[in-house]
């Protein structure tokens, strides 16, 4: 099993959780976070008072799949979130060691 | 360093000030009406006059007219109560009161999230100290008959707000209610309650004002002390100096319409003062601190701007040589009122536009506010050119003073001193230029009313400023002014009030 943790633009979401959907994927946990890649920030000015805004808005998405499937979650991801333009995001791929499903109590593959 | 020689320069230019100041003492205090027509004459007839068409008791002469034996005035008339006055100043009061919430909102929105109560809690708590002070001893130092005979400040005898309403006959508890006749020679008048209650309202807001300097450290129990003391020893001073009519400054011909001496210059110069005592704010300059909630500080501004209508256009009672409150002079102060924030809000848009590349909602706001301050002491006196031209100016200048401070890094956190400080100086001297309406400035032919114009400024901002800093130094010595650097980092939402703003 594995982890996926993908880095996307916020505005990408929902397209790329309909695709997910259409491939099977039925469990998503999304995280609002910030940060900075290449992508650089930008100025704001209030009244004189100049700020530089370091940190950009991302959404961070973790779905747990098994092996067979990662190729094809992370083609997929890849293909919805990506728009060409510095600051698209990353996926990460980590190694998932065990799930376990907190109503049934079932684990492994039938967890996730 | 460079913050301590901005305020010592600033000191030696209002100190040295004080020496013309002196030196034109001991011109002649009463002119005739028709040369050197004063400013807000509130002619207080302490006598009854009923209501109800009894026999009428023969009132005393009101102590304000002015004894000329040159020109041939018309006699004192006896005041009667003028309904449509007092529906328009019963409005205006109301108006003026809401200008403080606006003010509430216009500061929270600009500090960040965890102090937007406290910074709230200035505005309203001023409502509260200051509107018990005020029927306490606040009208009575402002309003009342001078004590003394200097024109420095009022008697006793209306503390309380006694004499306002007048127990005729305590078994059937009939009343009569004082009048309050702005000029002696016209009969128009309104309850003085009223009138107190419109005064009310202005001394409120304008220590909500200095407030602007301190938010996000000052300590709650500090500031509510300053409030009491600074109403009392610097704004009922000043109140009776420019407003009334045996005030020295008054007498002297000096004009403010409706509170560029008396509320915006001293609130800001106060606001300096204060800050020599209380420091910046831990992480400035170089820790983010932007506004948390824009979209408030924008809704702040259209109510201030709403309040500002009764705050200038009801200034018409106390307008020279005339008795309406609401006539053809409230109407000038209504359209001056409307003309000079607008063209502020766009020139100092616009300015931003230029200087720094895009134009903000708060620098439009803030134009805006700007404007309103600057046509505060001329809203009756100059007519709608004039206020144009007010406006175009108040935006650049009060920008230019915002970027000052930006670039001398003091730390008057919502710009009490660069918009109200500045703005209503330069809005008092403006109208020593512009005034044509009641009153003739400079480009009527009248220089030297731009001098007195200028003396005003001078003595009330030296006395403000240097009252605000004893008191500073006596609170920051006893009670300290400061909360501690802990509970400035946590909030003071949380550490004086034990409240969070937002628990969406």
């Amino acid at each position: 099993m594995k982890l996926i943790e993908a880095i996307i633009k916020p505005f990408k979401l929902d397209e790329v959780k309909d695709a997910l959907n259409e491939i099977g994927i039925e469990g998503i946990t999304v995280s609002e976070v910030k940060g900075f890649g290449r992508q650089k920030g930008h100025t704001e000015l209030y009244r004189g008072a100049e700020y530089v805004v370091d940190f950009i808005p991302k959404i961070k998405m973790e779905i747990a799949v098994s092996d067979d499937l990662v190729n094809k979650v992370v083609e997929t991801i890849q293909n919805t979130a990506k728009t060409g333009r510095i600051g698209d995001g990353k996926i990460f791929i980590i190694s998932l060691e065990e799930a376990v499903r907190i109503r049934t109590g079932e684990k492994g593959s039938d967890a996730i | 360093m460079k913050l301590k020689l901005y305020l010592a320069s600033i000191m030696l230019v209002i100190l040295s000030g004080l020496i013309p100041i002196a030196a034109m003492a001991e011109e002649k205090k009463d002119t005739p009406p028709a040369a050197a027509p004063a400013t807000a004459a509130p002619a207080v007839t302490t006598a009854t006059v009923p209501a109800a068409p009894a026999a009428a008791s023969p009132a005393p002469t009101p102590a304000a007219a002015p004894a000329s034996g040159a020109a041939a005035t018309p006699p004192d008339v006896k005041p009667v109560l003028n309904t449509g006055d007092t529906a328009w100043m019963l409005v205006s009061s109301a108006l003026v009161l809401l200008m403080i919430p606006g003010l509430a909102l216009f500061y929270g929105g600009m500090v960040r999230q965890k102090n937007v109560l406290s910074t709230m809690m200035h505005s309203f708590v001023a409502m509260g100290i200051v509107g018990v002070q005020w029927a306490v001893i606040g009208y009575s130092l402002s309003f009342g008959p001078d004590m003394g005979g200097m024109g420095l400040i009022g008697n006793f005898s209306k503390i309380m707000l006694n004499g306002l309403i007048i127990m005729k006959d305590a078994a059937s508890g009939t009343v009569e209610w004082a009048l309050f006749q702005n000029y002696t020679k016209e009969p128009g008048a309104i309850p003085e309650l009223v009138f107190a209650m419109y005064q009310a309202m202005f001394a409120i807001i304008t220590v909500a004002l200095v407030s602007g300097a301190m938010a996000e450290r000052v300590k709650f129990s500090a500031y509510c002390l300053f409030v009491l003391l600074w109403t009392t020893l610097v704004y009922d001073p000043l109140a009776h100096w420019v407003w009334m009519s045996d005030g020295w400054l008054f007498k002297k011909g000096a004009l403010d319409f409706a509170g560029g001496t008396v509320v915006h210059l001293s609130s800001g110069i106060s606001a300096l003062a204060f800050l020599m005592f209380l420091g910046k704010r831990h992480g400035f300059p170089h820790e983010r601190m932007a506004p948390h909630n824009l979209p408030l500080t924008m809704l702040g501004v259209g109510l201030l701007w709403f309040g500002w209508f009764g705050f200038n256009a009801g200034s018409a009672i106390v307008g020279p040589n005339i008795s309406d409150a609401a006539g053809g002079l409230a109407g000038l102060a209504f359209t001056t009122t409307t003309i000079a924030p607008a063209a502020a809000g766009l020139s100092w848009m616009i300015a931003e536009w230029i200087h720094s590349g895009k134009p903000s909602a708060l620098g439009f706001g803030s134009g805006v506010v700007a404007g309103l301050v600057v046509i505060t002491p001329a809203a009756g006196f100059v007519q709608p050119g004039a206020a144009l031209l007010m406006g175009i100016a108040a935006g650049l200048v009060c920008y230019g003073g915002i970027l000052l401070k930006a670039k001398l890094k003091y730390d008057d956190s919502l710009d009490a001193f660069g918009v109200h400080g500045i703005g209503g100086t330069f809005g008092a001297i403006m109208t020593g230029v512009f005034a044509t309406v009641g009153a003739t400035g400079l480009l009527a032919g009248n220089a030297k009313q731009l001098m007195i114009q200028f003396i005003a400024v001078l003595a009330a901002g030296a006395y403000a400023f240097i009252v605000t800093l004893v008191i500073t130094f006596l609170l920051d010595k006893t009670i300290g002014l400061r909360v501690e650097k802990e509970d400035e980092i946590m909030g003071l939402d949380q550490t004086q009030h034990s409240e969070s703003g937002y628990n969406m």
